[in-house]
């Protein structure tokens, strides 16, 4: 790693204003970020943690019955706490391992938008409200492509509010080594409709099935799932080819269709 | 430079450490607890966990200034003073949940970790939550064994494969 300087805000505002300086860059949980910089592939020249930030701590509910996230809580604590919304408890529950769960924060894979990040699907299917220190963005608009996002320099994730849908359900297909999702399919319910969001398959980052929704809005079951998408645009690489991506979202959204029950 | 102070093992220890300071190389360079191994340095082998305010991390992946003014406890904290060997520990031994002993360290923190979260893990549980550790003598099924003797459960349930 090249050196940087370290510092620690214990507010959100503090935050803000240290990354305001040139080649500032913000550190959640590290657990992405860290191995970054020991490729040297990011040199920053200052880190601000957010981990001293306690408003930006912790699972609670607000008055919609939105299950709300504060930007800096680990992946563990979400597991324990989001028990309103036991399909993103479980989601949580199998990022990583017990490790990586104690330190990365659901911020920070926000932020990243690794296209086969577990929390961008979550995010993407329950249409849920990203808060900045600047602004509430909604994911639909949040989510660019890969490694990109609406946020803007310096701009901080400090809560992620999720509306709990009548059902719910997650499905990885894990990249055993890794352990992010080869594919993963979040399908949420809503009273209004159905949201089917697909990550680890495209070349764009996470994105929302259209054709999967518009069948399941309409009839929620397994048989309803269309046949798989086209493999056009999907991820290949020596762990999969887009063609067998394309065939896993198929099959993760009937599966997760029938886990709902 | 700048002093970083924690709490490891239940002693306040502190020294100098730069930004770039991961927590492995504070605990092993500059503290001397060389019981932490660094295996990998990518946060996928696990050899290096300890616990960071009760919560199992890969000290490789964890700054030294992040755990300023925590509570750390490392593979040198397991074993009493006098030198016997703590329930899990001493699970290993009998167990022969070691080979080489490289990932040991990391294997009996995160053992630690996962009884005190759920004291009778099944055997299931127990490889489950040992995802983020690796053993590359392929010691896994003695490593099971022997977290589950921990727990005070029967191990003759399980076949060897």
């Amino acid at each position: 790693m090249y050196e940087f300087e370290f510092v620690k805000p214990g507010s959100v505002a503090d935050a803000v204003t240290a990354l305001g300086e040139e080649d500032a860059q913000v550190l959640g949980g590290g657990q992405t970020l860290i191995p970054t910089l020991k490729q040297r592939l990011a040199s920053p020249g200052k880190l601000v943690s957010l981990a001293g930030i306690a408003e930006m701590q912790g699972v609670s509910t607000d008055d919609a019955g939105r299950i709300c996230v504060g930007g800096g809580t680990v992946h563990a604590d979400v597991a324990a706490n989001a028990g309103g919304y036991p399909a993103l408890a479980g989601l949580a529950g199998n990022i990583g391992d017990p490790a990586v769960r104690a330190r990365g924060t659901i911020g920070g894979s926000l932020a990243n938008n690794d296209p086969s990040a577990c929390y961008p699907a979550a995010a993407l299917a329950s249409g849920a409200s990203i808060v900045t220190n600047a602004r509430e963005i909604a994911a639909d608009d949040y989510f660019q492509g890969m490694f990109t996002t609406a946020l803007d320099e310096g701009e901080i994730i400090t809560e992620v509010k999720f509306p709990v849908p009548e059902a719910a359900n997650y499905q990885k297909f894990e990249q055993p080594a890794s352990r992010f999702a080869l594919v993963g399919v979040f399908v949420a319910k809503y009273a209004d409709g159905v949201r089917v969001a697909v990550t680890g398959a495209s070349q764009e980052g996470v994105f929302r099935w259209r054709a999967a929704e518009a069948a399941l809005s309409a009839d929620f079951s397994a048989d309803a799932v269309p046949e798989a998408p086209a493999a056009d645009g999907m991820i290949s690489d020596l762990h999969g080819t887009a063609a067998y991506r394309a065939h896993l979202v198929a099959v993760l959204t009937r599966r997760a269709v029938a886990a709902c029950g | 430079m700048s002093q970083v102070t924690m709490t490891v093992n239940g002693k306040e220890m502190s020294g100098d450490a730069e930004g770039r300071t991961l927590l492995s190389q504070f605990l092993r360079d500059t503290l001397g607890l060389t019981g932490t191994h660094v295996g990998c340095d990518t946060s996928q082998c696990g050899a290096c966990v300890v616990h960071v305010n009760g919560q199992p991390v890969k000290s490789c992946t964890m700054l030294a200034m992040e755990a300023e003014g925590a509570d750390v406890a490392t593979i040198e904290g397991q074993a009493a003073p006098d030198g016997t060997l703590n329930t899990i520990q001493q699970a290993f031994q009998d167990h022969h949940g070691l080979q080489c002993g490289f990932c040991t360290p990391g294997m009996v923190m995160s053992a630690a970790a996962l009884l005190k979260e759920n004291p009778k893990p099944s055997e299931a549980e127990i490889r489950d939550y040992l995802e983020g550790n690796i053993c590359r003598c392929t010691g896994y099924h003695n490593i099971v064994k022997a977290i589950l003797a921990a727990s005070g459960q029967d191990v003759g349930s399980i076949a060897a494969e």
